[in-house]
Order: C-alpha cells, then structure tokens, then sequence
C-alpha cells in the first residue's frame, strides 16, 4: 500500500489549499488538469480573446476622469472601464473562460453562486450562449435588494434558486452551490465568481480576470507614457482587484490598493473587511482571512453592497497582504453611497456599490499622489442594478 | 498512533461476534446543552458501538438541512468546543464506549490544533474525523493528528478514483468512513445498488474496518448496509428522531436500527 502523500495543493504561501470534503476531490484533478491544459491550448485562449473583444466588447476604455480627478485633488485620475463590458461587470471575463472550460470536460449542467447578481447574470449569459443548462444560488436578503439581477437571470434562461439558510447573503449561497456540487459533481462544472474557493479556483477566476490588468498596462503607458503611481480597487472576494494588480505585481513602485468594505464602521462589527481585521481560517474550500469569532464560528458579514458581503477574501490577496505587495483598507456604506452620487454627478457614470467603494477611497486620499503620476481606479461595474436599492435607502419608494 | 485501541477493539469484538457496528452521529449541545451526556449514555444503553459527536460549525457545507439546522440551533444554545469536551469528560467517567469527534476543520483551528488534541484526549475522545480535510490536503497538519493518540478517521467517496483510495488511509486508523452516495448527509430513500460491489473495491486495497453513512435511515437498510459493511453510521434520521420524540425518541430509533441489524 503507497504511503506516499501528494504534495499540499497551497499556492499562495500559507494561503489557498483544497480544504473540501473529499467527494470534490476527483473532480478538483480533473478541472485543474483540464485548466492546465486549456490555459497551453492556443485555440482555447484565442476563442476566449475572440468572445471577450466581439461578444463582451473588450478592450474596455481607460479613461480620464478629469472632473474626479478635480475633485479629488489629482489631475490623472483613470478609470479602468470594466462596467462598460456586457452585462455591466468585469464578472463576464470570467464566466465565458470558465463556461468554454465547462464544455471541454463535457458538463453541461452549470452552477454559480452570487452576491450582487452580477455573476449571477454574467454566468446565466454565458450559458445562454453556448446552451447550458444555469441554476444560479442567491441569498433571499439579496434576492430583495437586487430585484433586476434576478429578473435579468430568469430572461436569460437560468433557474434562480433563494437561499433561505445562515444569513441568507453570499456566503450562504456560496454554501448552498458547493452542496449542489458535491452531490452533482459527475455532470456538473461550479463556476466560481471570485478568486476563492479551493484550488484550481482562485488561480484559474485570476488569469481569466488578469486581461483588466493586461489592458490597462498597455493603455496607461500609451497614453501617460509611464506606469501608475498607485491602483485601486473594491474587495469582496477580490477578483476584480487581482485582476488589475497582476500586471503590475512585478512593478514594485506601483502601489497596490485593495478597499473593503467598512460597512456602518469596522468598530461597530457590521462590516465584511475580512483583511482588515479578519483571524486566517478555512471557509469555502481555502485557507484565508475570515471574519470570526474565538469559537472558529464564521461572523456575518454586513455591507450595503451585497457584492462585498462577504466573511472571506481570496487566499492570494491574504498572501499579499502578508508580504506587504498590496494594501488594504476599507471605506464605510455612506463614504460609498457619497462617491456613487459624486461620480454619477461628476462624470455621468453610476458605479456599482462595489466600485463606489474604490471610488470612495480615491476621493480621499489621491491628493497625496498629486506629484507621483498618474493612479488608476478599476470600475469594476455599473450601478444600474442598484438604483432602486439605494432610492430606497434614502427613503424613497422602491422602483421597482 | 496506538491509541484508538477502543475502536479497534470494538470491530475486533463485533467481528469475532458476526455483527456491524452501530455508529450513530448527534449534534453536541443539539436539542440542548443539557441534553448531551444523557443522549450519549441513551444510544450506549440502546446498543451504540462507537459514537460520533459532532462539533456544530456556523457553515457546514458537507451536511444536508437536517444537520445545519441541528449545528445553528447547538451554536445558539451556546456550544463551543470547550463545553463538548467539558461534556465528554463527564460521559468518559465510568463509560468506555468509543468517542469519534466529527468537525469542520476552523473551530479546531481557532481552538488551536495542538491544545485540542491534547484536551481531546484528555476528555477521552478517541478519535476524530473531519470533513473537510481530505487526504493531502494539508500534510503537516494531518501529521500532527496522526502522530496524537486520536485516530484520524478518513472518507472515501463514490467519486474517490480506485487510484487514490489506498492513498486516502495514508495517516488514518480506527476505521474508515466510506460515504455511501454523492451529496450532502441526510436521509434518503433509496441507497446505491452498487454498494457491495464498491466495498469490495476499497477492501481489496484497505486494511482498516469500513464503516458506510450518508442517507441510512430505516431498519431496512441499516441491515442490508450491515450484511456487507463493518459499520453502519446513522446521523440525520437520528437527529429527526430527536426532533420527533426527544432523547425517548432518539433512543428508541436507534434501537429499532440496533435491531434490524442485528436481525439482518
């Protein structure tokens, strides 16, 4: 009988592993060996480079927010244009590599966990166009305050199952999609919407997500002629901001800015910066920052933008924090629901919560980089999903 | 290493004897805190063999409604690793019945894995399985839960490759748990045909005693899982017993189980 013990699937220092029970095993080899082999196809990469530039619109713009900018106290102030991409979010550069995955390992049947219903709606697009079947995990709290995603995801043919369970938000969800997965395993493919999860997860949602990064490289130095002094993006699970830093992850004098979200105040513990203040642990399949108790119990997580509700973090942005390459901080609901209004008013862009988070921390603190070059801001979605939410917010009657 | 003599006892004895080993699952602290010990003495007097004691955790993604519901209401009661020791130790005095402790891998974490093998033991657990630390997945780790007097309890799945099931035991004694269908624990009508036919698989290749769970829920099935496995593990429809007729209840379910098998 072999004694010997695979090597540990870890990819990101301590962070990361495959801490999953052991049905998902088997079918963890098989996506991973799949991805390996995919990501050396040049006929995989170029059907995913072909449907990102004709189907999803790709390159997105980089462009000059110069009226944030004023505002801000920085006179270059770019926005990484992801929320100009189809269906409103970066979450679709995902979803169309993971779905062609999907199809190369012969699965047909597609699960996928959302927050906001971004990746709800950009898995439910995937799988219309190549005709999967799409059951898409939601949390009930999320279902109320994201109406229009839901209703987007049944027109594009998906099945939108409410989760009613924990604290019936992302987390939960994300619960409920791996319970379906491990008893589907054998006909189904889990596209993940963030860099977590177990491996292969957040190293195969990063290199789909890292052609923002890649764009944005190319089109800051043609146009400024010189890198960013400093990126910044919103931190749910993270994959946006892994997106956009791995380009630069080599370019030390490029600072790296992660923003979570404070939610009503991290001292008033209803807040998901799980980077921040979070204890490493093991939440859905990787060792990570999480919110926690000193029981190992997973805490709630709050923020006005489900999207960032979250107790975890992706392992590799933990890995970065820990060896100091990125930074992270976090901005309150109302710092965000400010800069969702400015930018709106300032740039006739309406971000998503999410991004409004990042947008937020750049109003406070670009100044200090007035002298240092340019800075760029991923947007990462568009607000349109969360107008009536946050018409309600101030009080008026829901929209819809 | 040697330590998880009471359950390798236990199957050397039922073996000796023709019978399966009747390894029923509950929620610590589930329906209450006080109810722990008295259900654990309860399903020893109604014929238990070994008993899993499971540790609630706050995201329980391997358990089906039944379980989740039973670990948040044990977590609302105030249960924490600490109070099941605290429990298990007053149950070890004067009982010998081996104690399998089953949990998620974080509250062991935030405990502190070396303290809590050293508590573990000294409670009297005599083994311990988790879910979601699959063979490999953490080499050090599983070491460390090797080298401890716990025996470290492995799962084998449906979806397991023939390939990986000898590598799966690596570190494990006691006995191995072999989840009888994909999918989450909870009850169920109809078990896999091919059950038999897939221990003979994994006994061609392991050496350890094998226990099967995941959906057993009537006398029925707990004999015909019983005339070809060396343990029948019964969790969610226990737990539904509870539901139905307090620890009476629980009791009188597992008995029912205890008989069926025995009958076979």
């Amino acid at each position: 009988m072999s004694t010997e013990i695979p090597a540990p699937m870890n990819q990101f220092g301590p962070y990361g592993g495959r801490y999953v029970p052991e049905t998902l095993i088997g079918a963890l080899d098989e996506l991973s060996s799949a991805y390996d082999d995919a990501a050396s196809d040049q006929s995989f990469s170029s059907e995913v480079d072909s449907l990102l530039r004709d189907f999803s619109g790709r390159p997105t713009a980089l462009y000059h927010a110069e009226r944030l900018g004023e505002a801000a106290g920085h006179p270059s102030v770019y926005l990484k244009r992801e929320d100009l991409n189809h269906t409103g979010a970066h979450k679709i550069n995902n979803t169309i590599g993971q779905a062609l995955l999907a199809i190369r390992m012969g699965k047909r049947r597609i699960i996928a966990e959302t927050g906001a219903g971004q990746h709800g709606v950009a898995t439910a697009t995937a799988c219309a166009l190549f005709d999967l079947e799409c059951i898409v995990y939601m949390g009930e709290e999320d279902v109320e305050r994201q109406a229009l995603n839901v209703y987007r995801m049944k027109l594009l043919g998906a099945e939108v199952r409410a989760v009613g369970s924990g604290t019936r938000t992302l987390k939960d969800a994300t619960n409920e999609a791996i319970r379906d997965w491990v008893t589907s395993v054998e006909t189904t493919h889990y596209i993940i919407g963030s860099v977590v999860g177990p491996d292969p997860f957040p190293r195969m949602v990063r290199d789909f997500q890292a052609v923002i990064g890649r764009e944005t490289r190319e089109q800051i130095l043609k146009i400024t002629g010189r890198l960013p002094s400093a990126v910044f993006a919103c931190v749910g699970g993270g994959s946006n901001a892994i997106g956009i830093f791995d380009s630069f992850l080599s370019d030390k004098e490029v600072r790296l800015i992660g923003v979570e979200a404070a939610g009503t105040g991290i001292e008033t513990g209803q807040h998901a910066a799980s980077l921040a203040v979070g204890k490493p642990g093991v939440l859905h399949g990787s060792f990570s920052y999480l919110l926690q108790d000193e029981d190992g119990q997973v805490s709630p997580a709050h923020s006005v933008s489900a999207g960032l509700d979250y107790p975890g973090v992706g392992p590799q942005h933990s890995y970065l924090k820990d060896i100091g390459r990125a930074e992270y901080t976090a901005v309150t609901d109302q710092d965000a629901l400010d800069a969702f209004h400015r930018l709106a008013e300032l740039e006739g862009i309406i971000p998503a919560l999410e991004s409004a988070h990042a947008i937020a921390y750049v109003l406070k603190v670009a100044a200090k980089y007035r002298n240092d070059g340019p800075v760029v801001v991923c947007l990462s979605g568009r607000g349109d999903k969360d107008v009536s939410h946050v018409a309600q917010i101030e009080g008026n009657e829901p929209l819809v | 290493m040697d330590d998880d003599v009471l359950i390798s006892k236990s199957f050397k004895l039922l073996g000796s004897e023709g019978r399966t080993a009747l390894i029923p699952y509950v929620t610590a602290g589930y329906p209450n805190r006080d109810a722990t010990v008295p259900l654990l003495e309860r399903l020893k007097d109604v014929g238990a063999d070994i008993i899993e004691l499971g540790i609630p955790f706050s995201d329980p993604l391997a358990d089906g409604p039944t379980i989740q519901r039973s670990s948040f209401t044990a977590l609302e009661n105030g249960t924490t690793v600490a109070s099941i020791l605290a429990d298990l130790r007053t149950f070890r005095d004067g009982n010998d019945l081996p104690i399998v402790l089953f949990s998620y891998l974080n509250p062991i974490l935030a405990y502190g894995l070396e303290a809590f093998l050293s508590d573990a033991v000294t409670a009297g657990a005599d083994g311990i399985l988790l879910t979601d630390l699959p063979t490999g997945a953490d080499p050090e780790l599983e070491a460390k839960i090797s080298e401890s007097p716990l025996a470290l309890i492995r799962l084998i799945a449906p979806t397991t490759p023939f390939e990986r099931v000898p590598r799966v035991t690596h570190g494990g004694s006691g006995f191995v748990y072999y989840i009888s269908r994909t999918g989450v624990t909870g009850a169920r009508v109809k078990l896999r045909e091919s059950l038999a036919e897939e221990l003979g698989q994994i006994r061609s290749v392991v050496s350890l005693p094998v226990a099967v769970g995941f959906g057993i829920s009537t006398p029925e099935q707990a004999a015909s899982v019983a005339g070809v496995a060396d343990g029948v593990v019964i969790g969610s429809a226990l737990i539904e017993a509870l539901d139905k007729g307090g620890i009476d209840g629980g009791a009188d379910f597992l008995h029912s189980i205890r008989i069926g098998m025995d009958r076979g």
